[in-house]
């Protein structure tokens, strides 16, 4: 057991340095292109959950033909058991402040946005006092570049990329077709580049130390390292940032309270993963390493054998049906339905077999839904379907 | 001009006059007011030029922009698993209890609003609630009262 523990501590997000005036000032003497090489050979992939690789995405930004580009950090952090976010930015804000100056020098943007969610508005005087001194190093460098900050209301969904820009233009939040994509049209249909808050303190890592530093951390096609946010049955609730691709046995000799029945990863929209397949499941994104692989925006939550599945289930579902936009048929009434099936079933107003309806409904979502809120419905219902069907009958 | 149209003027003096415009002061109205009233929203429509419709179309879709009259002080409590699991109907009684209101009601002086909100953020302190902006975290009904009877003494109650 002491050879599996291989849970591998870093601190580079929470490290501070103090230094963001020097890195900003000698990353933007390099040129654009090279600082693109730079991420994308670190192989950095989006920390928000959707896993899309980071240098990537700056450089279809920086390609696009535009008089207007904005830089975007999506601090819309909704998902049911992550906090990492709120963290990093009441931590080490200058790392973001500082990322989004260099992508908007690489991409040609000049001005960014933070969409902070309502719930974190006691974030905003601390952080507006960053962003003036932030502006103000920026003016002294001859950068021209800057930064403001929108509240967001309390709606989930705004955390979805498209539904956050149509929020920013005054609409209700609800995501659009894609494509065209946000490089290409994002904000105000201009070129738009939108990460995840700990997306862009990795490319600060990144641009500090090096892509190599932070691609010899992790495992194959899951490089560096994240945060995770520990909830739930616990004894160390709380952040840690770890290297990617462990696996999930690890975790909960790490964090378990000796009882795990099972653990969510990802959030409500995740997987959950119970005691019989830690052994085989790795935390990190897919295309790798012998079982199953899970990409996770951060949020592990646990959960001890006193927790009914039933009511954990029911919870994930009463708030995918608040949360959903309601735009879309399959979303809307799929998670109405959803929620009323597990109760008919629970009461025994339909026999058990109703389940194995549900669990196709939830597939007919993940080919129709318009976003990934209606499509990742099926993540946590059926994962949890399969392996506590007891416990949704009785 | 009364108070309201000239709150709206000059959150659109700050804000400007287009769509864009359109969400902080709608935030803005709610951090004075508490709410939008009907008449906040035909006044903010005919501030940015736009429809009414489209004002009302876009506040209700939030649920931090209350379209209902709320009271000075909204009380949040998450509701999502983690607080649900760490205790937080014990902290709802407790809240119910002290304030004699239900989920969804305002006290009669206008003071408290008790709401359920979905995720927090703040799981690995739970259970939490909001009041207005200020977070509460690691919540037991003994602290809650503490709270509450804080705020209660700040307006002069009890």
């Amino acid at each position: 057991m002491a050879n599996s523990h291989q849970l591998k501590r870093v601190d580079f997000i929470f490290r501070n340095d103090n230094d963001w005036e020097k890195i900003l000032s000698n990353t933007i003497k390099k040129k654009p292109q090279e600082l693109i090489n730079e991420l994308m050979s670190s192989e950095l992939k989006g920390r928000g959950g959707a896993g899309f690789p980071t240098g990537l995405k700056w450089k279809y930004t920086a390609e696009e033909k535009s008089d207007q580009k904005y830089v975007i950090c999506n601090a819309d952090e909704g998902e049911p058991g992550t906090f990492k976010d709120r963290e990093i930015l009441s931590k080490v804000p200058y790392k973001v402040l500082t990322a989004m100056a260099v992508c908007g020098y690489i991409t040609g943007a000049t001005e960014g946005f933070i969409y902070l969610r309502g719930e974190y508005k006691f974030l905003e005087p601390e952080l507006n006092k960053a962003i003036n001194e932030f502006e103000y190093y920026c003016k002294d460098i001859k950068l021209d570049f800057k930064i403001n900050i929108f509240m967001g209301s309390g709606a989930y969904i705004c955390g979805e990329e498209t539904a956050l820009m149509e929020s920013m233009e005054g609409r209700r939040g609800e995501p659009r077709n894609k494509p065209p994509f946000p490089t290409q049209k994002g904000y105000l249909g201009k070129p738009t580049v939108i990460n995840n808050v700990e997306t862009l303190v990795h490319t600060f890592t990144i641009f500090k130390f090096g892509a190599k530093k932070f691609y010899d951390l992790g495992v194959q096609y899951s490089r560096g390292t994240k945060l995770f946010s520990v909830s739930g049955d616990t004894p160390k609730p709380g952040i840690f940032e770890l290297e990617l691709g462990m696996s999930l046995q690890d975790f909960v000799y790490e964090f378990g309270d000796g009882d795990t029945k099972s653990v969510q990863v990802g959030g409500a929209s995740g997987f959950l993963v119970p005691r019989k397949s830690f052994k085989d499941a790795a935390i990190g994104f897919k295309g790798k390493l012998s079982g199953i692989s899970l990409p996770t925006g951060g949020s592990m939550m646990l959960f001890n054998s006193s927790r009914s599945m039933y009511n954990v289930l029911d919870n994930y579902l009463e708030f995918f049906r608040e949360e959903s936009c309601g735009q879309c048929t399959p979303c809307r009434v799929g998670c109405q339905q959803l929620l009323l099936g597990i109760k008919a079933v629970k009461r025994g107003e339909k026999p058990a077999s109703y389940l194995d309806k549900l669990i196709r409904l939830t597939e007919t979502m993940q080919l129709t839904a318009k976003c990934g809120l209606g499509q990742s419905v099926a993540n946590s219902f059926s994962s949890i379907v399969e392996n506590f069907r007891e416990e949704m009958i009785y | 001009m009364d108070s309201i149209q000239s709150l709206i003027k000059d959150l659109a003096d700050e804000y400007g006059r287009r769509r864009e415009s359109l969400l902080p002061i709608l935030q803005g109205v709610v951090e004075r007011e508490n709410y939008l009233s009907e008449y906040s929203m035909i006044e903010i429509a005919r501030e940015v030029d736009i429809p009414a419709s489209e004002v009302y179309g876009t506040a209700t879709f939030y649920s931090f922009l209350e379209t209902k009259p709320t009271g000075k002080y909204i009380i949040r409590v998450c509701k999502t698993i983690t607080c649900a699991m760490k205790g937080k109907t014990q902290m709802m009684f407790a809240i119910q209890d002290m304030l004699k209101i239900k989920l969804g009601e305002t006290t009669p002086d206008n003071r408290f609003s008790l709401l359920e909100s979905n995720c927090l953020g703040w799981c690995h302190k739970a259970p939490a609630m909001l009041i207005n902006n200020e977070v509460y975290t690691e919540l037991t009904p003994e602290k809650v009262r503490d709270i509450l009877s804080g705020y209660m003494k700040q307006n002069g109650q009890i």
